[in-house]
């Protein structure tokens, strides 16, 4: 029907998760396999291949309700432990999103703001157990007259708490460098001046979406591990695209797709749910993601065994070229490069720096393997593809 | 580095002064009277007059410790400053973001592991991976502009 030479369904390896026989791989365990076996081979033997991510995602948040205490309210105006959280929605619905500092937070005023205490670090309290302080203000209307609530939390006093990311896992990321001639405190972290090193936030071969860089297995409905708990992708995220150049392996040179995310945080650990504090740039929230790849064909395994060799990033200019919009790439280096600790920026060598957790990265994609080894995680079919060509 | 390797022996050290210690030229002596070098990363009078100082002397172990013993005995407190500065194991995510800017590869990546591996011997405690860390895994504990960062 296909014109592929192996053809499974996801409720046949469903069938071997649930009789213990699927055999399941991590993304980095698919590269050998691929190589030394070739695709056809690989996709006849692996059933499923598990990926995973650790880094900060600043595009991150929660949903929450604080429940009511009567009489009731509606806020419009509401702070987990002083830092500021929406509530232009229903009675006692909020978001809280992961880069919102605390209101009295100094910012970059004394410059490189270390921005200690904001939205993530309140979602990570929340997951350890820790009480946190509600302050609440209302207009006040007839049907719901409270003012004011001031009250101490833990996070299993609310009704509801989602973990709600409206992008997340890019697919490829720039490479962060420094032409200007002082060192810039960046969401990419600190750059030293005269491109003394290069930043780089993949987890490479084990990263979500370049494991399956056209979304053939990934869409609305993909269950994933997410936090520690088992959450769902929700369609694609914000500023996906769906149409980035590609390498001749498929893989976007570019940032190129991106995912809504979805999970239950009470379920959720902080070791996989971390506050973040990046020093002159602002608050944020690493989460850990891990999703799974069913091979239900050649393709598919072929993509899943996407190595650091095969991944360009492209290297942008923080000094100047980004905070300005301006598109120049100063070139690509592969992750493999990356990876070594040096690079090549022109005809520069460059110290290359990761900020995303390989070694957490790598637990998080083997968690997942077990999960679904042990038979508690089946692949869950997508209903709604995410556009990719 | 070369001089470093000849003489064998490089420590890195945190002094405090009392007040009546620091207008003498104690340190100065270490040169003198020890045939040690030094290299002075970080100095400090606070407004008591007290003082603190990170020195990172080189020179023959023997005469190390005896530069130590004068310096002690000149009423200065000297401790390495590997005990100074911590890392919080169940804290540290071995992202790397430190390894942008630690200056002394105290802390460095471990190229096949990917984990990040802190040697305390090599810290000079410049403070600046206590400054980058995002999940504020790094305590350095000494006094920076009076107060602790
Ligand atoms: S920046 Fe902090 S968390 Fe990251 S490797 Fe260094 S000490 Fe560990
Ligand atoms: S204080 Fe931190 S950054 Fe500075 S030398 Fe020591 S480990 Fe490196």
């Amino acid at each position: 029907m296909s014109g592929y030479s192996v053809n499974k369904t996801i409720s046949e390896i469903n069938e071997r998760i649930q009789k213990g026989k699927a055999v399941v791989l991590n993304a980095e365990e698919m590269v050998k396999v691929v190589r030394e076996q070739g695709k056809v081979k690989a996709a006849q033997e692996v059933d499923v291949v598990t990926t995973g991510t650790f880094s900060p995602m600043c595009s991150s948040g929660i949903l929450f309700n604080i429940g009511q205490e009567p009489p009731v309210m509606k806020v419009s105006e509401l702070y987990l432990n002083n830092v500021p959280a929406y509530s232009g929605f229903a009675a006692v619905d909020a978001y809280l999103g992961a880069t919102e500092p605390a209101t009295d937070d100094p910012l970059n005023k004394v410059y490189p703001g270390r921005f200690s205490y904001g939205g993530g670090h309140v979602i990570e309290d929340l997951l350890r157990g820790k009480r946190v302080h509600i302050s609440a203000k209302a207009y006040g209307t007839d049907c719901y007259p409270r003012r004011t609530l001031e009250k101490d939390v833990f996070l299993s006093d609310l009704p509801d708490a989602w973990l709600l990311n409206p992008r997340n896992c890019y697919q490829n990321y720039n490479c962060a460098v420094n032409m200007s001639s002082r060192t810039i405190y960046t969401y990419m972290g600190p750059l030293k001046p005269n491109c003394r090193n290069a930043n780089f936030a993949t987890a490479g071969q084990l990263s979500p979406l370049l494991n399956d860089p056209y979304f053939r297995t990934i869409g609305l409905g993909t269950r994933i591990f997410l936090g520690g708990a088992v959450g769902w992708v929700i369609g694609a995220g914000t500023q996906h695209n769906p149409r980035p150049q590609r390498n001749d392996r498929g893989v976007p040179t570019v940032g190129a797709g991106t995912l809504m995310l979805k999970g239950p945080l009470k379920k959720m650990s902080p070791r996989y749910v971390r506050g973040v504090s990046i020093t002159g740039y602002g608050c944020s929230l690493s989460v850990g993601v891990g999703i799974p790849i069913p091979i239900l064909n050649e393709e598919i395994a072929w993509f899943a065994g996407v190595s650091d060799e095969d991944i360009d990033m492209p290297i942008k200019d923080y000094g100047y070229d980004y905070p300005n919009g301006l598109p120049r790439i100063l070139g690509h280096a592969t992750l493999a490069q990356l990876k070594s600790g040096k690079i090549k920026v022109g005809d520069m060598s460059t110290v290359s720096v990761p900020i995303t957790s390989y070694t957490m990265s790598l637990e998080i994609a083997d968690t997942l393997k077990s999960w679904i080894q042990d038979g508690s995680f089946t692949i869950s079919t997508p209903q709604e593809p995410i556009e990719s060509t | 580095m070369s001089t470093d390797v000849m003489k064998g022996y490089r420590k890195i050290v945190y002094l405090s002064f009392p007040p009546e210690t620091s207008s003498r030229p104690i340190v100065c002596n270490l040169a003198r009277l020890f045939d040690l070098s030094f290299n002075i990363l970080k100095a400090k009078i606070h407004p008591r007059h007290d003082g603190s100082m990170v020195l990172e002397i080189s020179g023959l172990e023997e005469n190390f410790h005896k530069g130590v013993n004068y310096l002690k005995e000149s009423g200065l407190q000297v401790e390495s400053v590997a005990r100074k500065i911590f890392r919080d194991e169940d804290s540290c995510v071995h992202c790397g973001m430190c390894t942008a800017l630690c200056p002394t590869k105290a802390l460095e990546l471990d190229l096949v592991t990917r984990k990040v591996q802190f040697d305390p011997e090599r810290c000079s405690a410049c403070g600046m991976c206590r400054r980058i860390c995002p999940v504020n895994a790094m305590t350095v504990d000494i006094e920076e502009n009076g107060l602790h960062v």
